[in-house]
């Protein structure tokens, strides 16, 4: 995984809201640069950077439970046939906040809600990096 | 006299190396996940890769078992393909895609019967080892609305040829007697607990242990007395503290134990319990730096080596498993996800995954001694698993 220094303060609440101090520690070890590209396509547009890093969390570490072809394992599947009906705030929502009484679990020490867009909108589409 | 001819004619054409006659004991596979192939490699005092096997498919959480002459690799791919990979010619030898979303399989004490452990279609399907022909569907207990059945994990073989597994949506262990393969007799052990993710066979066969996720404790089941069912021990187990997320699931792998301990990877913990082998009693536990994956024993047993999930999954910790303290703390590389050491444990060779490497360390002089190019590499299996139970 590629790692890139330093972390914004809301960044650092959200992990301390939600994860363990543990986890906390390498939130900040495992930081973001602070300020994403300007870019015109919806929701806004990240870093090449960002893009690099989520990139492989998504086919390695979702990959690790949902396949990395994500057609599903201990997760379910992933596909665009199964998240086509869901709305997308819902899902961004499992991603960083989880899902409680399942072994998915909160990646808000590790995802900002645009980096969370970023994937569910590559999923919805059928896009793996 | 035309034997020989024919054997001479046949090494011209392959080229001098590929003849010498040679064992396949000291070879091993490295899951090249991300691009479906394998690499052959062989351990020693020169470690090298061998070969590159492709076309094995998705192998997102591949494991593979061996053939009792160690000649025959089966690798269990994501996508359902088992692959019987030939470990002294570097061809796949037979190739079937079985189902729809497999975990891991076994392989029989009589080295006939390959099972596979399936996601989708949720249960085990039987293989003849020699031709992969498929031989039996034991479908698992079907989930409430239909259409589907619990997931199947933690597929060991035990002892007259039977093979145990359990069930993640359903709670269950079970066992078959594969003896007929083509008629194979299940037995049930429901209510075990919570969201089984994973299982092991102790060395002897004797215990069929299965971690459990959704809930605190191992499920154990003695197969000197399966009359006795299954019960549950290290109740206290994730009790020590609030559960942490898990970002990997922890593994159980029959020689995570020394003759007197067996060593369990806590479930959202950065801890390492640690288990009486009689009575199955926790005896102590180990704080770690991250939630523990795979614990693998040196074979002398003095050693235990800890890799862990994601985010720390670039560290590894050496545990001496006398004083049950953590000796060494080892920045290995990003993405460490498997440890394997040789037979006699001279060397362990550890994935690293996002170095595309292979590293051989000396566990005694605690030095790497080789590096090895690989892509996005996983498990690591070395040959000598046959003569394993359970692996």
């Amino acid at each position: 995984m590629s790692t890139t220094p330093s972390t914004t303060s809301t960044d650092r609440r959200r992990a301390a809201r939600h994860a363990a101090a543990a986890a906390l520690a390498i939130a900040a070890a495992w930081s973001r640069p602070g300020a994403a590209a300007v870019g015109g396509s919806e929701p806004a547009a990240l870093s090449d950077a960002q893009v690099a890093r989520i990139s492989s969390l998504l086919i390695q570490d979702c990959g690790s439970c949902h396949g990395l072809r994500m057609t599903g394992g201990l997760g379910p599947a992933l596909t665009p046939d199964t998240l086509r009906d869901k709305p997308r705030e819902s899902l961004i929502t499992t991603i960083l906040q989880g899902r409680p009484g399942t072994p998915m679990p909160p990646w808000n020490p590790f995802l900002s809600p645009a980096e969370a867009g970023w994937i569910i909108d590559h999923l919805i589409e059928g896009q793996l990096p | 006299m035309m034997r020989r001819l024919l054997a001479t004619t046949l090494c011209l054409l392959l080229g001098a190396c590929a003849c010498a006659p040679q064992g396949g004991g000291d070879l091993g596979l490295v899951i090249e996940r991300a691009t479906g192939s394998v690499q052959i490699v062989r351990s020693g005092p020169r470690p090298a890769v061998v070969a590159r096997v492709e076309g094995l498919g998705d192998l997102s959480h591949a494991t593979a078992v061996f053939s009792r002459d160690q000649r025959y690799a089966y690798v269990f791919g994501r996508d359902g393909g088992l692959t019987k990979v030939d470990m002294l010619t570097h061809r796949i030898a037979a190739r079937v895609i079985q189902g729809g979303n497999s975990i891991g399989g076994a392989i029989s004490q009589d080295g006939q019967v390959v099972a596979v452990g399936n996601y989708e279609p949720g249960g085990v399907r039987l293989f003849d080892a020699g031709t992969l022909e498929r031989l039996a569907d034991i479908p698992a207990t079907p989930l409430a609305g239909g259409g589907r059945n619990a997931r199947v994990v933690g597929v060991v073989d035990a002892p007259a040829r039977q093979f145990a597994f359990s069930l993640f949506d359903t709670g269950e262990i079970w066992t078959v007697d594969a003896r007929d393969p083509r008629h194979p007799r299940a037995t049930r052990y429901p209510d075990i607990g919570r969201e089984p993710y994973d299982g092991m066979i102790t060395g002897n066969g004797r215990y069929y242990v299965a971690g459990l996720f959704g809930e605190d404790g191992l499920a154990l089941l003695d197969l000197w007395h399966p009359e006795l069912g299954v019960r549950r021990v290290m109740d206290s187990y994730g009790r020590h503290g609030q559960r942490l997320p898990v970002y990997k699931m922890p593994h159980l792998e029959g020689w995570s134990a020394t003759s007197a301990r067996t060593f369990i990877p806590g479930v959202g913990e950065h801890r390492v319990h640690v288990l009486d082998n009689d009575q199955w009693r926790e005896t102590g536990a180990i704080e770690v730096l991250g939630q523990p994956v795979f614990i693998v024993m040196r074979p002398d047993n003095r050693q235990a080596w800890v890799n862990f999930a994601f985010p720390d999954n670039g560290k590894v910790q050496v545990i001496d498993t006398e004083s049950l303290r953590v000796v060494r703390t080892l920045d290995i590389g990003p993405g460490v996800l498997h440890m394997e050491f040789t037979p006699r444990g001279e060397q362990v060779w550890i994935s690293v995954r996002d170095r595309n490497e292979v590293q051989v360390w000396d566990p005694y002089m605690v030095k790497r001694i080789a590096t090895l190019p690989s892509k996005a590499p996983s498990g690591i299996f070395m040959s000598s698993r046959a003569t394993r139970m359970g692996l």
